[in-house]
């Protein structure tokens, strides 16, 4: 397929189309986004300055450089309540990400050892949660764990608790939530590259003398690190932006970074703020975000 | 040999259950008489009738259709040249760059994206409605269709493709005739899921969204912010059943078709 030096224009426009699309509409408002982050906050519309006029000629140039300053960043780094909110954001991510490794592999595992027919059954059923609405799954929880839920009740008729335990608005249930909507997202990856490995290699270690932990530890484990990565990623980078679940789950007082995002753009109204803070955010998850690309580019290059 | 062992069956059986409770019980006491959510009151539809008069409800319901019958299909189109490019054109000039832009968005929070929209919008002033979150979705959802086309177009047996070239069909005629049926089913199942992540949206939504595109997942989250209601929980019943049974008959479709699984992966 290299051979062709001269492209038509048919298949120009094939690359080119969705090309200008995704830096119109996912490239330019990244630009955006950056641009407004040195702004300030004013009472006008659209509310912030300096705005760039380009009518103006050079001299609007010149009037909107004068105008950028560093405020919002300045603000992020005094303020504790954005570096409370960063690090609530990784941590929330990463212990999530570890409880759904642990939770999703043995699915995986025990998904990728059935007979065939019962695995397509089987991955559908993972699968289909994920296509009814996110919304929906995490409204489910908000009936499960409210102070007189199902959970609460099932604890009292059981005598495990005396008084009903709080749920709603208690990381608790933010981690609940997060670990039941971004299931599939993790068995499926580790199903992929589990239900490839050679039977052989984990009967030939069990030949020379390997425990059933050891042969998980030393061939198993090792074999699926790429479907280990893929999933991490896929869950990691979209959960420290997550506002759905810590919103209707969590508590209000201590927000993580989606939700300040939220409250700053939509409360507060000052967008230049809200930009500033998703500008640092995007520089937290640019080295998940660029060895999930490398990643995912292997995949298609591999074929 | 595959061997089932218990603690396999124990994972599966807890796993599943996991994932399917909470939504078997949403649906249960959506056909709750009382209106105290945490009362069973003994069954009764009336949320349903209740429902079926809430306009509001019905009105967002019939704009997030339309929102994600037009982003699905725009997505679809782009996406699937986008993944024809990815993988047929080799090294072309700014393939990573574009590889990139493809990647990005399948993990990028979506307040950012949200967020970056809105102000595209607003610096090039657009009035914000119906047409601000199809761009938006449309732009979201293409990459998904790009990940899933292109998976099955790395699979794409090559020799039919020289075989038709080789009997003097010219390429587009190529693709036209033998690619594009083939990866059909790809492409549906893109769609599908181009169509259900556009129905789900509520962060990219509230961000580009104006007066008068209020979708359904907007409507629910400003009811479900104060609290549980019965009314919901109907709603939310009929969005599993209709999403159940259009994932069900797609893939009895693809079973009966020969078509591979395709889902998402």
């Amino acid at each position: 397929m290299n051979a062709q030096p001269k492209r038509s224009l048919a298949q120009k426009l094939v690359v080119a189309v969705p090309y200008a699309w995704l830096v119109a509409f996912f490239l330019v408002p990244f630009l955006i986004v950056f641009k407004i982050s040195f702004s300030l906050s004013a009472i006008a519309l659209p509310p912030y300055t300096p705005v760039l006029d380009i009518t103006a000629g050079w001299r609007g140039i010149e009037d909107f450089l004068a105008g950028l300053s560093l405020d919002n960043y300045r603000l992020l780094g005094s303020d504790p309540l954005y570096l409370f909110s960063y690090g609530k954001s990784l941590e929330i991510a990463a212990l999530s990400t570890l409880m759904l490794l642990v939770a999703g592999f043995p699915i995986a595992y025990a998904i990728s050892r059935t007979p065939r027919r019962v695995q397509a059954v089987l991955v559908v059923l993972v699968v289909l949660p994920f296509w009814t609405s996110f919304l929906i799954r995490i409204y489910a929880w908000m009936n499960i764990l409210q102070h007189d839920g199902l959970l609460n009740r099932l604890l009292l008729a059981l005598h495990i608790v005396r008084e009903p335990p709080i749920w709603l608005a208690t990381d608790t249930a933010i981690y609940i939530g997060i670990v039941y909507s971004y299931l599939p997202f993790m068995v499926l990856p580790l199903y992929a590259v589990l239900e490839k490995l050679d039977e052989s290699l984990l009967e030939a270690a069990a030949d020379l003398g390997c425990s059933r932990w050891k042969t998980f530890w030393l061939v198993t484990l090792p074999l699926s690190a790429p479907g280990v990565l893929a999933g991490v990623l896929l869950c990691f980078i979209p959960i420290v932006g997550e506002f759905v679940i810590p919103n209707l789950l969590g508590g209000s007082r201590a927000p993580m970074i989606g939700q300040t995002i939220w409250n700053e753009f939509f409360g507060n109204k000052d967008w230049p703020a809200a930009s500033a803070v998703a500008v640092v955010l995007v520089c937290l998850l640019v080295t998940p975000i660029v060895v999930f690309q490398h990643q995912a580019m292997r995949n298609v290059d591999r074929g | 040999m595959r061997k089932v062992t218990a603690f396999n069956i124990i994972a599966l059986v807890s796993g599943v259950a996991f994932l399917y409770l909470p939504i078997v019980i949403l649906v249960i006491y959506s056909f709750n008489a009382s209106r105290l959510v945490a009362v069973w009151g003994g069954w009764s539809t009336q949320w349903y009738a209740e429902l079926a008069r809430d306009s509001a409800i019905l009105d967002a319901a019939f704009i997030s259709l339309r929102v994600a019958f037009v982003s699905a299909s725009a997505a679809t189109l782009l996406g699937t040249l986008a993944a024809v490019a990815l993988v047929r054109f080799g090294r072309f000039r700014g393939r990573l760059p574009f590889a990139s832009m493809i990647y990005a968005p399948l993990v990028m929070p979506e307040v950012i994206t949200g967020l970056s929209m809105l102000l595209l919008f607003v610096a090039v002033a657009i009035d914000r409605g119906f047409w601000t979150v199809v761009i938006a979705h449309t732009t979201m959802a293409m990459c998904f269709v790009t990940v899933i086309v292109q998976s099955r177009l790395v699979d794409f047996d090559m020799n039919l493709e020289e075989a038709a070239m080789d009997l003097g069909a010219p390429p587009l005629r190529t693709f036209l005739t033998v690619t594009l049926p083939l990866i059909l089913p790809a492409i549906a199942a893109a769609w599908m899921l181009a169509f259900a992540l556009s129905l789900d949206d509520l962060v990219i939504a509230s961000f580009t969204t104006g007066p008068g595109a209020v979708t359904l997942p907007i409507r629910i989250y400003s009811e479900v912010r104060l609290g549980v209601k019965p009314e919901i929980n109907a709603v939310c019943t009929v969005f599993v059943a209709v999403v159940g049974v259009a994932v069900l008959a797609a893939s009895l479709l693809a079973k009966l078709t020969g078509a591979r699984g395709t889902a998402v992966r």
